[in-house]
């Protein structure tokens, strides 16, 4: 009973990250969101007895995919703008 | 009303994707005894004739070989790619980029704990039959030991002769395997070497062989990732 309350706090932490990843203007924080989505994954994946999966996730998803984003958004713009969006989509249906 | 179709296509999909789930019980029938042959054969050839402790590596490298060559394959057009597409775009440190000096503990602790995961990585590749991991998860581990050097230290080059030659070797290495199998054994990838006792060290034939060389040609392409990354103009 107590593994299943577990896991289900893990989906849920889960899917709370991924909102909170996509509502996120600041770019930094949506890519550490992310990361703790992978994080969280991979407990899950040990969990269900994939230790060979969740030390994959672990080392890509939360290592090198996360640090890779972040060299991403240091070389270009750190907050999503939101003007700029909408100009870009009226441009594209005129 | 696009909304509203997407959502009632979405649901039916995902009504029908759950029954399937429910009718097969969700890895439940599986597990029992005999009504897989498949799986009972893999379990039994991993112990029996290839005497590998961990089954997910004798799939993934014996009897699934194949796969694995092409995966590596597809991980190193990859990354030939990136590096195609960023090769001209090299800058020096100190420009607008993320190479800055970092203060004296984090080069300090950098340097202490290199080695450390560098000799983790290689535990989990060399280890790759005894126990969970293999050759993808350590080299992925050795690369965040050269990602965490290279964030420390401005200065930390890696050559990329040595990262050529490196990869080069393992894939030769996979491959030439796969090929004296093919030759000796009658199918590519085929045992060819003494397959030892259950839990050894060496014990599994060409196993170790084949996962050390996949590990020492992920660590060398990822660390050619993250060094071409970290030094492209932004």
């Amino acid at each position: 009973m107590i593994y299943f309350i577990l896991i289900i706090v893990l989906f849920l932490l889960m899917i709370g990250a991924a909102v909170y990843s996509i509502r996120q203007k600041d770019l930094l924080y949506a890519t550490i969101a992310t990361g703790i989505i992978s994080l969280v994954l991979s407990v899950l994946f040990y969990l269900l007895q994939a230790p060979d999966v969740a030390l994959t996730e672990a080392a890509i998803g939360v290592a090198l995919t996360t640090i890779i984003f972040i060299i991403t958004i240091r070389n270009t713009v750190r907050y999503e703008d939101e003007s700029d969006n909408k100009e870009k989509f009226k441009s594209g249906v005129k | 009303m696009k909304k509203f179709v997407v959502i009632l296509l979405l649901a039916v999909m995902g009504y029908y994707i759950s029954a399937i789930f429910f009718d097969i019980g969700f890895g439940n029938s599986h597990l029992v005894e005999g009504i897989s042959p498949v799986k009972d054969a893999y379990l039994e050839e991993t112990v029996n004739t290839l005497s590998v402790a961990n089954t997910v590596t004798s799939i993934v490298v014996n009897f699934r070989g194949f796969d694995t060559l092409g995966e590596v394959t597809v991980l190193f057009l990859a990354v030939t790619a990136l590096g195609s597409i960023l090769y001209k775009k090299r800058h020096q440190a100190g420009d607008r980029s993320v190479l800055f000096s970092a203060s004296k503990i984090v080069t300090s602790g950098s340097k202490l704990l290199f080695p450390a995961i560098v000799l983790l990585g290689a535990y989990v590749f060399i280890h790759g039959h005894l126990s969970p991991g293999g050759g993808f998860q350590g080299g992925v581990i050795i690369a965040t030991g050269f990602l965490l050097m290279l964030l420390a230290y401005e200065n930390f080059t890696v050559g990329h002769n040595a990262l050529s030659v490196i990869e080069s070797l393992a894939g030769i290495t996979f491959a030439g395997v796969g090929m004296w199998g093919l030759i000796y054994g009658g199918s590519f990838l085929e045992n060819f070497l003494p397959v030892g006792t259950l839990n050894d060290l060496f014990s599994g034939g060409v196993i170790p062989i084949i996962y050390i060389a996949v590990g020492f040609k992920v660590a060398a392409e990822l660390t050619g990732v993250i060094y071409t990354v970290l030094h492209e103009k932004g």
